[in-house]
């Protein structure tokens, strides 16, 4: 039990001793909030990044919403990947955000998506209607959502397909309803569906929806940082593009 | 309460629905098995004990997937929603109920069973040799000494359904006046900013929390025989 006990203190000392050489130091990393949809794609932006400059991303996962909340009570994030223009624009307007830093990532695409290969032939699956249930991510909380919803209304279906929606908390849960079949199919990311070739799908015209467009933005905390400030020039780059649209999104400038 | 929306009350009322029919379904499913694990010499009697309770230690994520499967068209709820045409029973009230039984079973079990287990077997024998049958005996002596227990029980049923969150986010679908409980309502207000509502609500279900444990405390120092 002692010699245990003495290992387990010997360790704590010695992690203590290399986090405080360690600390000032090897700054060389910086902590990025991201939008839950766009979790693949920054996880390999960030393999990239980290090949490219030897430094690290250190992520962390959540709702747009959430994530804000978060900042706005002192997180110590760097740089925040909304999934949103609302609420970098409010970081920067509430002081948490560097001003002049803010810029579209990544532009989302929604995708109507069933698990059944005869089941989305497009428009005419809508108004056609023969289902039970639709998904879409909460139209109040999630950008998504809300495409979805403006995409009904544009075709003209929202009022009748209304009594068949099923809201998932955000566009990662609308895909698990979808998925799991407990939705016989939903509004989802083209993100979500776009490594895959199975079920059915059919890609909402732009036109009936505004354009999701996911802004960043550097936060205060990260305004001397210059590992965040290299990650965020680098996602500006071709090599992140590249990686943007593989998983579905369309980038700022169109192309 | 001023200023605070309909929806607000819809979820309310939503809520005390739900947490009031899991109660009484729990009261009903748990005083037979809190009885059996009491009494049985079933050397596997611990393990169904164990198996009751998982839900004190799993996270809700893990529950509410399994559960989002199991109400789904490949697995049972799916089956008993085709019977009425339906494809699956989570987005439904009763498929809430179903969770939030088993969610809340441990909670009920627990209580009574350690009232059947502090009773002793003498109650039940004394019962016995003026002739009542077992039946009698569970109904007149049994129970009415397991009072404090079945209502800890009952309490503490109706409060963690209340708190449920984590299950309901997952097999809910956020459908107003079908799903919408007021946890989740909750967190809508939180994600979008809305402090008032969210301040009313939190505040709201602080003071139901503490008032349901302090009455539970107190009727049951109440109720509780000098003595035991």
């Amino acid at each position: 039990m002692l010699n245990r006990r003495s290992f387990g203190v010997g360790i704590a000392a010695a992690l203590f001793a290399f986090g405080t050489l360690a600390g000032p130091a090897m700054a060389a990393t910086a902590r990025v909030a991201v939008a839950a949809n766009f979790t693949a794609a920054a996880k390999e932006i960030g393999t990239a990044f980290q090949k490219q400059s030897g430094d690290t991303i250190d992520f962390s996962f959540g709702s747009t919403g959430q994530l804000y909340n978060q900042i706005s009570n002192g997180a110590p994030f760097d740089v925040f990947l909304a999934a949103d223009t609302k609420r970098p624009k409010m970081a920067l307007d509430q002081g948490y955000a560097v001003k002049g830093t803010d810029f579209t990532y990544a532009i989302g695409q929604i995708v109507l998506y069933s698990t059944d290969a005869d089941l989305v032939k497009g428009k005419q699956t809508l108004t056609k209607a023969d289902f039970d249930k639709i998904a879409i991510a909460n139209p109040k909380t999630a950008p998504y959502g809300t495409a979805a919803v403006q995409a009904m209304k544009a075709m003209g279906v929202y009022a009748s397909l209304k009594p068949k929606v099923v809201q998932g908390n955000n566009i990662a849960q609308t895909f698990q309803f979808v998925e799991s079949g407990n939705a016989a199919l939903g509004f989802v990311a083209f993100s979500e569906v776009a490594q895959s070739e199975k079920g059915s799908r059919w890609v909402v015209p732009s036109d009936t929806y505004d354009p999701i467009r996911q802004n960043a933005v550097i936060l205060k905390n990260g305004k001397g940082n210059a590992v965040a400030k290299a990650f965020v020039d680098f996602l500006k780059g071709p090599q992140a593009a590249r990686i943007i649209k593989k998983y579905g999104y369309a980038t700022a400038k169109g192309n | 309460m001023e200023g605070l929306s309909p929806e607000v009350w819809i979820a309310v009322r939503l809520t005390v629905e739900l947490a009031s029919i899991t109660t009484l379904l729990l009261l009903v499913l748990a005083t037979p098995l809190a009885w059996w694990l009491a009494r049985s010499d079933a050397w596997w009697k611990e393990v169904v004990a164990a198996v009751v309770a998982l839900p004190l230690v799993l996270p809700p994520t893990v529950l509410g997937f399994y559960f989002l499967v199991a109400l789904g068209p490949g697995g049972p709820g799916g089956w008993l929603a085709g019977l009425w045409g339906g494809r699956t029973l989570a987005f439904t009230f009763e498929g809430l109920v179903a969770g939030s039984v088993v969610y809340s079973m441990p909670f009920v079990v627990q209580p009574i069973r350690n009232a059947f287990e502090a009773m002793g077997e003498r109650p039940m024998e004394v019962a016995a040799t003026l002739r009542a049958s077992p039946w009698r005996a569970f109904w007149t002596v049994a129970l009415p000494l397991a009072r404090p227990g079945l209502l800890t029980g009952a309490v503490l049923g109706f409060a963690h359904t209340v708190g449920e969150f984590g299950v309901v986010l997952m097999i809910g679908g956020n459908i107003p006046g079908e799903t919408k409980v007021l946890s989740v309502a909750i967190y809508d207000f939180v994600e979008t900013q809305q402090w008032h509502e969210t301040n009313v609500i939190a505040g709201g279900m602080v003071v139901f929390g503490f008032l349901a444990v302090f009455a539970m405390m107190l009727a049951e120092k109440r109720m509780r025989p000098a003595g035991a």
